[in-house]
C-alpha cells in the first residue's frame, strides 16, 4: 500500500455544472440569453418597487386627464378612468410574474414528483399516474383553465389552481421519461447494493439528475403560464377588478383602439418581451445543461 | 470442516420472457470459506454476472430466484423481505460493478456517495461518518483523501473511481464481497494495482470475495478456488493450482488454450468452435456436446452429473474419468 500511484493526478477543477460556471459560459455562447436575464431583472426591480417608482397608486383615478394620451403627468398614458398606464404596467408585472412563477413551481413539483414515482415504480402505479396525465393532456388547456376558472371565480389564488392543474401533465411526462433512463444507470444499482431505500434512492439519487432537465422546463413553462393568465384576463377570467394584470390592460383597451392605441399596445409589448426574454433565456439554459446538444 | 461465509445451494434463477423461460443459473451450488477468494469464469452470458445478482437479490424484472437457498452465515437471504435485504446489502453482501464510470452518481461529491453507506448502516454522527470515509479513502490509495472527499465522479479518473467503489463496498466491513468484473474497464497497470489492493483487503478486514471474470489471467492470480461456467451450470469446480494444472472439462481446456502465451509462438489463438447455446432452447444433455471434441452418445441422453475426480474437484463430463 505504501506504493505511490501513477494516476493520482491532482485533482482538476471543473467549472461544468456549478452556478458560476454555468454563467459564464452562458455569458460566453449566448449573449441574447443575458440579455433576456437583463429584461428579466428590470420587470423584477419593477414590479418590486412599484410604489416608489410611480406618484400614484394602481386604482387612483384622474378624470381630467382620462384618455389623454402620452403626456408629461402620464407617460404611457392614461386609461378611461384616468388611470396611470405605467403605474397599471408596474403593478401588473407583479402580477405576471408571480402568475409565471407559483403556478409554474406547483406544477413543476407535483409533475416530478409523480413522474419520478411513475418511473421509477412502474407497473401499475405508472399506469394509473400517466393515464391521469393523458387525460389531462387530452384537454385543451386553455378550455380547461377557463372551465375551472369559471367554476371556482375570479382571483390570483384560482388562477395559481388553475394553471398549475393544467400543467403538471407535461412535466411529470418529461420527468418519467428521464427517471426510466435513469433507473437503469449503474449507479441506481450500485446505491441498491450498498442497502439504500427505494425512497432515498428518487430523493438523493434521481431527482438531482432530473434538475438540468427541469430548470430548462422552468424557464419555458414560465411564459406559458403567463400567457395562459393574460388570456384568461382578456377573456374577463383573471384576477378580480381593481387590480392591473397585462391581459386586462389589453382588453380595456380594445374599446379605445383606434384613437388610443397605446392602451392596448403597451401592456401587449410588456407581454412579448417577458414572454420572449423567458424563452429565450430557456433556451440558452438547455444548449449549455444539455451536453448533447453542445457544439453542433 | 472450515466455516463457511457463503453457502449458495442448488441456486435456480430463471427469466420469464414472452418467448419463454430462461434458465440463467441452473442448479448452481457453491461455498465460499471464510477469508477464501473464489473467482467465477465463463464467457459472456453464462450466468456469472446473474449467480452475483441472485445473491444480491438485485435481480431485474422479469428476472426470478426459481429455487435454491443462499445463504451467508446461516442467515437464508432468498427468506428476507425487501427491507431486511436492504440492511444485509453494504452491511454483510457489497458489490463492486464492471463500470466505474457509470456506478457513480455523476451529481453527488463521492465523499458523500461513500458516507451515504456509512450513515445507512451505522448510528453514527455525521463528522464521524466522514472521518470514517476519509480514512477508508487512504486504506484503499487515494491521495489526499479530504480533497477527493469533495470532487464528483468526472473529477477523477476510471481506476480512482473504482478505488471509491471499492471504498464504499468496503467501508461497513463486510463478510462478503462480490466483483463483478472489476478491471474489466481499467487499462493493466490500473488493473494489477485494484486486484493488489483487494488482496490486501481481503488479508486485513478478512472479508472473503467472489471474483467474477472473463480473464483467466486474473483469477488464476487471485483465487483461491475457481469455478467454470457454462450456459448457466457450473462445469468443473477446483483450487486454482489443480484446475490450472489439471483442466478436465473440454471448455476449461478449450478456454485455457484460448489464451495467448509467448511460449506458443504460433499466429493464430486456439477457439472454440460453435457458439454459446441459446438459453431458451437447451439441448437435452450436456450443454456443451454441440461444440465438444470428445462427445460421446451418452452425452445427447442426459446431463452429466458434477462428480469428484480428485479431492476437491469437481467435474460435470461424462468423458471425464467417472469409472476412475
Amino acid at each position: 500500500m505504501e506504493k505511490k500511484n501513477i494516476m493520482d493526478a491532482p485533482v482538476l477543477y471543473d467549472e461544468q455544472n456549478t452556478f458560476r460556471g454555468v454563467m459564464k459560459r452562458l455569458f460566453r455562447e449566448n449573449k441574447l440569453a443575458i440579455l433576456s436575464l437583463v429584461i428579466i431583472a428590470i420587470f423584477v426591480i419593477g414590479a418590486v418597487f412599484a410604489p416608489w417608482l410611480t406618484p400614484y397608486g394602481y386604482e387612483d383615478i384622474d378624470p381630467i386627464n382620462r384618455l389623454s394620451g402620452l403626456s408629461k403627468e402620464h407617460p404611457l398614458g392614461a386609461d378611461e378612468l384616468g388611470r396611470d398606464v405605467l403605474t397599471r404596467l408596474l403593478y401588473g408585472s407583479r402580477i405576471s410574474l408571480l402568475v409565471g412563477i407559483v403556478p409554474t413551481i406547483i406544477s413543476m413539483l407535483a409533475g416530478a414528483v409523480l413522474g419520478i414515482v411513475a418511473g421509477y415504480m412502474g407497473g401499475r402505479v405508472d399506469s394509473v399516474i400517466m393515464r391521469l396525465a393523458d387525460i389531462m393532456l387530452a384537454f385543451p388547456s386553455m378550455l380547461l383553465a377557463m372551465v375551472i376558472m369559471y367554476t371556482l371565480g375570479d382571483g390570483i389564488i384560482n388562477i395559481f389552481l388553475a394553471l398549475a392543474l393544467v400543467n403538471w401533465a407535461s412535466v411529470a411526462r418529461i420527468v418519467r421519461a428521464e427517471t426510466l433512463k435513469l433507473r437503469e444507470a449503474e449507479f441506481v444499482e450500485a446505491a441498491r447494493s450498498i442497502g439504500v431505500s427505494n425512497f432515498k434512492i428518487m430523493w438523493r439519487h434521481i431527482m438531482p439528475n432530473c434538475i438540468p432537465s427541469m430548470i430548462v422546463l422552468f424557464t419555458l413553462n414560465i411564459p406559458s403560464a403567463i400567457l395562459s393568465e393574460s388570456s384568461l384576463s382578456f377573456l374577463g377570467l383573471g384576477i378580480e377588478k381593481p387590480m392591473a394584470s397585462w391581459g386586462m390592460m389589453v382588453n380595456i383597451g380594445r374599446q379605445y383602439l383606434y384613437n388610443n392605441p397605446e392602451l392596448s399596445l403597451v401592456p401587449s409589448i410588456a407581454i412579448m418581451l417577458i414572454v420572449l426574454a423567458f424563452n429565450f433565456l430557456g433556451d440558452g439554459l438547455r444548449d449549455v445543461l444539455d451536453p448533447h446538444l453542445k457544439k453542433q | 470442516m472450515e466455516k463457511m461465509t457463503l453457502q449458495v445451494n442448488d441456486l435456480c434463477t430463471s427469466f420469464f420472457t414472452d418467448k419463454g423461460e430462461i434458465k440463467a443459473v441452473n442448479h448452481v451450488s457453491f461455498d465460499v470459506p471464510k477469508r477464501s477468494i473464489i473467482g467465477i469464469v465463463g464467457e459472456s452470458g453464462c450466468g456469472k454476472s446473474m449467480t452475483a445478482r441472485s445473491v444480491m437479490r438485485l435481480l431485474k424484472y422479469p428476472g426470478k430466484i426459481v429455487s435454491g437457498s443462499i445463504a451467508i452465515e446461516d442467515k437464508e437471504l432468498t427468506a428476507l423481505t425487501e427491507a431486511e435485504m436492504s440492511n444485509v446489502r453494504g452491511e454483510e453482501i457489497s458489490m463492486i460493478f464492471q463500470e466505474p464510470m457509470t456506478s457513480l452518481n455523476p451529481v453527488m461529491k463521492v465523499g458523500k456517495q461513500v458516507q451515504e453507506v456509512v450513515l445507512l448502516h451505522r448510528k453514527v454522527t455525521k463528522q464521524e461518518a466522514k472521518k470514517e470515509v476519509i480514512r477508508i479513502f487512504e486504506k484503499v490509495g487515494i491521495s489526499e483523501p479530504e480533497k477527493r472527499y469533495e470532487c464528483y465522479p468526472h473529477e477523477l479518473s476510471g481506476g480512482l473511481r473504482q478505488r471509491v467503489m471499492i471504498a464504499m463496498a468496503m467501508i461497513c466491513r463486510p463478510k462478503l464481497l462480490i466483483a463483478d468484473e472489476p478491471t474489466t474497464a481499467l487499462d493493466v497497470t490500473v488493473e494489477a494495482q485494484i486486484l493488489e489492493l483487494m488482496k490486501n483487503l481481503r488479508d486485513e478486514i478478512g472479508t472473503s470475495i467472489i471474483l467474477i471474470s472473463h480473464n483467466l489471467g486474473v483469477v488464476a492470480e487471485l483465487c483461491d478456488y475457481v469455478h467454470v461456467m457454462y450456459a448457466g451450470r457450473i462445469v468443473e469446480q477446483a483450487e486454482t493450482f489443480e484446475l490450472f494444472d489439471n483442466p478436465k472439462h473440454p471448455y476449461t481446456i478449450g478456454l485455457m488454450n484460448a489464451v495467448d502465451s509467448l511460449e506458443k509462438k504460433q499466429g493464430v489463438l486456439d477457439t472454440i468452435p460453435g457458439t454459446v447455446p441459446n438459453l431458451l432452447d437447451l439441448p437435452e444433455g450436456c450443454s456443451f456436446e454441440p461444440r465438444c471434441g470428445k462427445r460421446c452418445e451418452k452425452c445427447v441422453e442426459c446431463v452429466p452429473e458434477l462428480h469428484e475426480i480428485a479431492p476437491g474437484h469437481l467435474v460435470r463430463c461424462h468423458a471425464c474419468g467417472q469409472e476412475v
